[in-house]
């Protein structure tokens, strides 16, 4: 956004809350409105409703956010006013400026405070719980059958998404009256329905443009401050646009995870797991947008690889002065992966067996797919015995453990952890549809045109691929539009790593039918059957079955289609729609942790990762690299925290422990290939099966490296701070 | 108003500038450079890394009127016109890039990197990078391509 030309456009600046909770007694805005053409709107100025959550189920629809503060702020980056300027400078300048009058209330921090419901967010909700999932009600006589019975927590930190682009938008009015909007996003259509449902226009009016985007990450769906900028450039009839800085980003930006995960699970001396309980209490920030539905999804995938006879979650959301929290990478399945995991661990550690052959005697078995969950997951396809497998031969286990056993031997101060996490994710989670058309050029080359989104993953490549195989077209002469409204008819976007499994499939069977079409468009050419034409993808031509040399290629075919205005006879659109998948594989992690210090390093990452048929390897194995280390990240590096009074101690990225290249190692990347029946292509979605995997196995493998000083859990991130205290908890 | 006058991708540059504006912003707004990304305000993710006679450097982090009399190279000046430096060429050939954001940081990095060390090993390379972030590739293809650039010899 900041690279467009938009002649004449004001600069918006938000003037963001300095206390997390407060009562807005009185804004000054006298001092930033005498520098030169500065402007200041505040919730007095504004002609819209709230805007509420989005319409997950079950959420509190009292607990939205307002476009701007009324009367009250909730957290540290809460919008009090906007500053309007001519340039970034003096916006920031007079932002400044602006006096707030603050009466301070008690914030509060900790999701188990909330819970009290002493201090309350919104009084007259009268409770901070702003939705609940699974059921509160006991099985007294769950863990009945039960010879072994463990339980423990996991606290999966709260972290700041980190788009390496921090967001930006840009809106303007045309002479027509309708209105542009370019957002840094990753659904520009959802995008446009909800501006226009929010400005109270009609969608036509709107058009949204998704440009190039530097990341997303689940945090770039469509927030207060993108609304604010569309309705600014409505109101004030000029352009206008807005980046914010990356302080800004770390606290304005949706966080991810921030949810406290109790376990109990039972199973037999023989390692057989009976039942397990799950207790979420989900951390929601100053307002229950998407975060305070996540406790549904990891919920839902609570049973993870195994099965699992009896099953109880229960999960709360609770509001607190902080941050909201939205997704991020993973949303809501690395929770249920890090609790089940480490659940699994400590219940083969309570048995003396090696993790590894708990993990086999429950595996849902290859041959039983479909299969239903205890905790009402339906899952298409899988080998999760077979991903644990090659993973293992893969890291050399047994050598492995040679090798820890001689250091335990030896009582080195460098101890080795190994660390097995099996896992398994939802992609396509809410049974989507996704939009695709083909179109062949006049130079017989192909347009698609996909509602799905890309901001890095590389659809411009996949989607072409798809496209280019069916038509028996080069990879170059196929071009793949996105992000425009005006131009693509409908879509959905990026999230929830569904994007080829619905998109790439909506764009293959658009091609599907064009290469039909084109065959009746050659056979009335040729003057033969349209059931007696075939295609030669080697050579880019159509001709009749049997004899090649009568034929025509796509260039010729696409010429002459033209000269006779009948190449709009090559073009078709589809919609796909289809059940979710269930992507898995099995991550080992191997650490070195010093027991004097706490230090932890990371030698080695082994992953597996199944997420049906590759479409493209290097894109997906892209893909799979990001994501685990966004899991290590988790696991030993990056924590968003607050004091007690909500202030954020990590809002920049000198404080917040964003890992360089330094901090990791290479990644070993093992493909395995296990289709789903779900979609013609055969693919699962990849986006989000790193962070998931990654994050348990080295969550465990320092826990396992700290076995023999009884050290049971070290709390998250497994840093030398938490390490060296587990140490010191597990010597009192 | 301070006026500067600096060469920027071999080409001399006049220009009256504010005391408090940052190269980045110059770069940007002024020169219209846009390749020159900002990810950071705290001289931490490297997106707005340029090189200033030849030294990699975070342009958020200096005043324009600092390389006043400099030699400055963005990521635009890199390419000898349709063929691309051999540092961009590796990032493309080993898919060392998905959303692309901090891709200009990390390729002029690259190239002060090999320039002070043409052959480095996977530890100094990853220590040499340690001042960008990437939050996509998890550095792997990075690392490839800083090895693959320094096998082209793009540090000779």
């Amino acid at each position: 956004m900041e690279n467009l030309p938009l002649e004449g456009a004001l600069t918006v600046t938000f003037v963001r809350s300095l206390l997390a909770h407060a009562k807005i007694a009185g804004i000054d805005a006298t001092a930033a409105e005498a520098l030169p053409n500065v402007q200041v709107l505040t919730a007095a100025d504004m002609d819209l409703g709230p805007y509420g959550p989005p319409p997950f189920p079950g959420v509190n629809p009292g607990m939205g956010r307002p476009l701007l503060a009324v009367d009250r702020v909730r957290f540290v980056g809460d919008i009090i006013a906007i500053v309007i300027s001519d340039d970034r400078a003096t916006g920031v300048d007079a932002a400044e400026l602006v006096s707030v009058d603050y009466d301070p209330l008690p914030a509060v921090v900790s999701p188990h405070e909330s819970a009290k419901d002493e201090v309350l967010l919104f009084p007259e909700v009268g409770t901070n719980v702003a939705a609940r999932a699974g059921s509160p009600e006991h099985d007294e006589e769950l863990f009945g059958e039960c010879e072994v019975v463990v339980s423990g927590t996991v606290v999966s930190q709260r972290m700041a998404p980190c788009p390496l682009e921090p967001r930006s938008a840009a809106a303007e009015v045309g002479p027509d009256g309708r209105v542009t909007a370019w957002l840094s996003t990753q659904t520009p259509h959802q995008d446009r329905m909800v501006l226009a449902g929010t400005l109270g226009l009609d969608p036509a009016q709107v058009r949204v443009i998704g440009p190039d985007v530097g990341g997303g990450f689940g945090a770039k769906m469509l927030n207060v401050e993108e609304v604010l900028v569309v309705w600014l450039a409505r109101r004030l009839g000029r352009p206008v646009r807005w980046t914010e800085t990356r302080s800004e980003s770390m606290v304005a930006l949706p966080h991810g995870r921030a949810a406290r995960l109790e376990f109990t699970l039972g199973g037999s001396r023989d390692g057989k797991v009976l039942a397990y309980r799950l207790e979420i209490l989900q951390d929601c920030g100053g307002y229950a947008v998407l975060g305070a539905f996540l406790p549904n999804l990891t919920g839902l995938m609570a049973s993870g690889v195994y099965a699992i006879p009896r099953i109880e979650v229960e999960g709360r959301s609770v509001l607190t002065n902080t941050t909201p929290i939205s997704a991020f990478r993973g949303a809501g399945r690395p929770e249920a992966s890090q609790v089940i995991e480490r659940a699994i661990d400590t219940f083969a550690a309570e048995l003396g067996m090696d993790p590894a052959e708990v993990r086999r005697r429950n595996f849902i078995p290859k041959d039983a797919f479909p299969y239903t969950t205890a905790s009402h997951a339906n899952y298409d396809s899988g080998d999760y015995e077979g991903a644990l497998e090659l993973a293992l031969r893969s890291v050399g286990y047994e050598e492995l453990r040679d090798e820890q056993r001689q250091l335990r031997e030896q009582a080195a101060t460098t101890q080795l952890g190994i660390g097995i996490s099996c896992y398994v994710e939802i992609t396509n989670g809410i049974d989507e549809t996704e939009f695709g058309e083909v179109e062949i050029t006049p130079d017989g080359g192909a347009i698609v045109r996909t509602g799905s989104f890309s901001h890095g993953q590389g659809h411009e490549t996949t989607f072409a691929m798809i496209a280019a195989e069916r038509l028996g077209l080069p990879l170059e002469k196929v071009t793949v539009h996105k992000g425009d409204t005006d131009e693509i008819a409908k879509g959905t976007g990026t999230y929830g790593s569904k994007s080829t499994q619905i998109g790439g499939a909506a764009a293959g069977l658009a091609a599907d039918d064009v290469l039909e079409l084109a065959k009746q468009l050659v056979a009335d050419y040729l003057e033969a059957s349209p059931a007696d034409i075939v295609l030669d993808p080697a050579a880019g031509r159509l001709h009749v079955a049997g004899d090649p040399s009568i034929g025509i290629s796509w260039a010729d075919l696409a010429s002459r289609a033209s000269a006779d205005e009948r190449l709009a006879e090559l073009k078709a659109e589809r919609e796909f729609k289809a059940g979710p998948t269930f992507p898995f594989g099995a991550h080992i992690a191997v650490v070195e942790v010093d027991t004097e210090t706490g230090r932890v390093e990371l030698r080695r990452l082994v992953a597996v990762d199944d997420a049906g048929t590759l479409i493209n390897p290097l894109i997906a194995e892209g893909q799979v690299h990001g994501g685990i280390a966004t899991g290590v990240a988790q696991a030993l590096y990056e924590n968003f925290v607050y004091d007690e009074d909500g202030n954020p101690l990590t809002g920049t990225f000198v404080g917040y422990a964003f890992p360089s290249s330094a901090d990791l190692p290479s990644w070993e990347a093992v493909e395995m290939e296990t289709p789903t029946p779900l979609n013609p292509l055969g693919a699962k979605g990849i986006g989000e099966s790193g962070t998931i995997g990654a994050t348990p196995a080295v969550h465990n493998a320092v826990v396992d490296a700290l076995t023999p000083f009884g050290v049971r859990n070290v709390d998250l991130p497994a840093n030398g701070e938490n390490v060296w205290r587990a140490l010191q908890e597990a010597k009192e | 108003m301070t006026q500067i006058v600096l060469t920027v991708n071999g080409s001399r540059c006049e220009a009256d500038v504010e005391p408090r504006q940052l190269l980045a912003y110059f770069l940007r707004d002024q020169l219209g450079l846009k390749g020159t990304n900002v990810g950071c305000d705290t001289t931490s993710c490297g997106a707005c890394t340029v090189l200033v006679d030849g030294e990699s450097v975070k342009s958020c982090t200096v005043f324009a009127v600092q390389a006043d009399g400099c030699e400055v190279t963005t990521v635009e000046g890199l390419a000898q016109g349709e063929e691309l430096h051999p540092v961009q060429q590796a990032f493309h050939e080993q898919h060392a890039l998905q959303c692309g954001y901090c891709t200009p940081g990390f390729v002029l990095a690259t190239i002060s990197l090999l320039k002070e060390n043409p052959n480095p090993s996977e530890v100094e390379i990853r220590d040499g990078l340690e001042g960008n972030l990437c939050r996509c590739t998890g550095y792997h293809n990075i690392v490839k391509a800083v090895q693959a650039a320094a096998r082209a010899g793009a540090g000779a």
